[in-house]
């Protein structure tokens, strides 16, 4: 679905941020879309795989009220097809570091209930641990 | 005349003191004249209630230890850190099972150990801290026990460790899911336990209690401890 | 063949049924896997950004015990690490790349870890179980079969962390056909499929479950609409997902035809000739006997 987006004024900082922080050279990017097409949570998304891109791009720390981020499950299916060889998932791994490291969580880890706290692997446990708590 | 007592200089919490050389970190700061009415205990290095860290001159590693032990050196900077916070979750051992499950639901934060091995360098007792919760999260509750056997809950490990995990918490919760529910059931203890019950013990406890100061010690030094 | 074992902590507790179908499906094949004596924890999910170094240590760690292997002569000359989960082998391998690669985070790391008595030289290989199969050719594998999986219709899902990204992947990440060379070598049917490397929903299970259950759905029924008996799996992550979820979105929906799901080491087994018990078949969810026994396997 189409949406429009305010762009506010260009904040190079963020961008430099992000790109150190994911090493990408997110300038390279070329809105192709095709790792939208492919991504499988796409439907989750509020924003865009792409849409982030252009928005981190175009330097705007909007993005960081997007769920896009935290949805994105590193499943590397853009990494491997994005015809600028660009790792979106390092770009998403960047953002969701941005709000951890300011000390924000964005799970609370208490609230597993006791029955699936019974039932859920480890894998999973420690992999979502490490992906939102910071 | 006796010889006079070499001073040395430390740091305690920020400020500088001259303390006799050869002191231990706690005599240090009595004779500086800090009242020690938190971060006390036994002075024997059992209890565990001392834990302080401290950097040495020209180290920079920041190290742990029990103030009642480790002796100060020229140049050290010591702080103590009588209780570090910890939530404390409450259980009945009866409703839990002994596997990584109860861990999920007790003590979650486990799960964000990154293995930095900070904890085993804190660690006055020079236990694998690391170890033990590597065992907590591989399910591994017997090797956890074992491992952590040692442990004084000083809480040295929780003060620095970055993943926030309180270690003696889940090293506490371990051993006992290992005594209730593991560890191979052992007839003597039954008997004693009975025989305890039954008042058979109730005279040597009593003579203890009354026995002075100076002979209880005499004996607890000579006390023999077999360990089969 | 001797080679060092990172088991991962899952298959310590609820993939047991991996384990064992895999130590006992190897032992058949002439593969003894030696349990690193002391192991950590690899983290599951491979740290992306530019400077998260601590996350690396739990690999290296793990890379510099195989060392130590070597040195106290458990095993002769194998710099190889072998894993069995997807998600162990894919989060070792990409630590190891950025090691092998970033010779100063080597260093930096090394320099943090004083207290290992050796530094990590950067030698270790990280492979997963199929490519030693693959290496050791599957027609070998085929050959040692005693109770092929005649008429049974394999799906094989790779999910993600098998092949992605390219450099660690154990085959090509659009068209692999590893998983399908080994069902074949079990005298099974392959299943041509599209899901097969499409994500489980991963470790969402545990915060945002409706996700998973969307997806699950939608790899379940492609697997169906494809004819498939049973599907594979080598991740302890993805099993969960697909099996203990599926369970519960046919608790949910009666009228859903639920797929059993095994570990490829599990059928390896049932080839080999291991009974049920021996490759753990009571500790999968969906009832995976049905279908064995129609088809005269077990
Ligand atoms: S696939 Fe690559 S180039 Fe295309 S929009 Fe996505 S990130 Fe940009
Ligand atoms: S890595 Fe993230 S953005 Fe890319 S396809 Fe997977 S879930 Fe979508
Ligand atoms: S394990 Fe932690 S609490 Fe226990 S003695 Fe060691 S540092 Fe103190
Ligand atoms: S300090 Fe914490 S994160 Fe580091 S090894 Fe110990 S328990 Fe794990």
């Amino acid at each position: 679905m189409a949406q429009i987006i305010k762009l506010k004024d260009k904040d190079t900082d963020f961008l430099e941020k992000i790109m150190e922080l994911s090493g990408e050279q997110i300038t390279l990017c070329e809105q192709c879309g095709t790792c939208s097409a492919g991504c499988p949570f796409v439907s989750e998304m509020d924003i865009n795989p792409s849409q982030i891109m252009r928005l981190v791009m175009l330097g705007q720390e909007s993005v960081m009220d997007s769920k896009t981020m935290w949805i994105c499950a590193s499943c590397f299916t853009c990494t491997v097809r994005c015809p600028r060889k660009l790792d979106l998932s390092k770009v998403s791994e960047a953002l969701r570091q941005v709000t951890l490291r300011g000390a924000i969580d964005e799970i609370d880890i208490k609230e597993i209930s006791d029955e699936e706290a019974l039932k859920l692997p480890t894998i999973a446990v420690v992999g979502s641990f490490r992906k939102f708590t910071g | 005349m006796a010889e006079k007592q070499k001073m040395i200089k430390v740091y305690l919490t920020g400020e500088l003191f001259e303390v006799p050389e050869g002191s231990t970190i706690m005599m240090a700061l009595e004779y500086a004249g800090f009242q020690l009415k938190q971060g006390i205990g036994c002075r024997e290095g059992y209890c565990g209630a001392c834990a302080t860290v401290y950097r040495e001159k020209g180290d920079y590693k920041l190290k742990g230890g029990l103030a009642c032990q480790t002796v100060v050196s020229e140049g050290m900077a010591i702080t103590q850190i009588p209780s570090v916070p910890a939530e404390k979750p409450v259980y009945d051992l009866n409703d839990l099972t002994p596997d990584v499950g109860t861990f999920t639901k007790l003590f979650p934060s486990v799960f964000r150990c990154v293995s930095c091995n900070t904890c085993t360098k804190a660690c006055p007792q020079d236990i694998e801290v690391m170890d033990y919760i590597q065992a907590i999260i591989r399910g591994d509750l017997a090797k956890a026990a074992d491992i952590s056997f040692d442990c004084i809950r000083c809480g040295l490990c929780a003060m620095r460790c970055p993943a926030e995990i309180v270690q003696y918490d889940n090293a506490t919760l371990a051993r006992r899911l290992y005594g209730k529910y593991l560890a191979k059931k052992s007839p003597e203890l039954e008997k004693r336990i009975e025989e305890i019950k039954e008042g058979k013990y109730d005279k040597d406890i009593k003579e203890l209690k009354e026995m002075p100061h100076d002979e209880l010690s005499k004996i607890y030094y000579k006390r023999e401890i077999k360990i089969s | 063949m001797k080679i060092p074992y990172f088991p991962g902590c899952t298959l310590k507790t609820t993939a047991q049924n991996f384990e064992m179908s895999a130590i006992e499906s190897a032992k058949k094949i002439g593969i003894e896997f030696i349990e690193l004596p002391r192991w950590n924890c690899c983290g599951v999910v491979a740290s992306l950004t530019s400077d998260d170094l601590m996350r690396h240590l739990a690999p290296v760690r793990n890379f510099i015990r195989v060392q130590e292997m070597n040195k106290q002569g458990l095993v002769k000359n194998e710099n190889r690490l072998l894993t069995l989960c997807s998600m162990c082998y894919n989060t070792l391998s990409l630590s190891n790349l950025r090691m092998k690669n970033e010779a100063d985070d080597l260093q930096k790391i090394n320099d943090f870890m004083h207290r290992e008595e050796e530094n990590y030289d950067g030698n270790i290989e990280v492979v997963h179980f199929l490519s030693i199969l693959e290496e050791m050719g599957f027609d070998k594998l085929a050959q040692k079969i005693t109770k092929p999986l005649k008429d049974l219709k394999v799906a094989s899902y790779y999910g993600c962390m098998l092949l992605r990204p390219k450099e660690v992947g154990i085959d090509d990440a659009e068209a692999p056909a590893i998983l399908e060379n080994f069902v074949k070598s079990l005298k099974a049917e392959t299943v041509d499929w599209d899901a097969g490397s499409r994500c489980c929903g991963s470790y969402h299970t545990v915060n945002n479950v409706d996700i998973v259950y969307n997806l699950v759905k939608g790899i379940i029924l492609d697997a169906r609409k494809n004819g498939a008996e049973a599907i594979i799996t080598s991740c302890p992550l993805c099993a969960f997902n697909l099996d203990v979820r599926q369970s519960e979105i046919k608790k949910d929906n009666p009228d859903f035809q639920t797929i059993p799901i095994f570990y490829f080491t599990q059928l390896m087994g049932i080839a080999l000739g291991l009974d049920k018990k021996a490759v753990g078949l009571e500790f999968n969810k969906i009832d995976t006997e049905d279908i064995l026994k129609k088809k005269k396997l077990i």
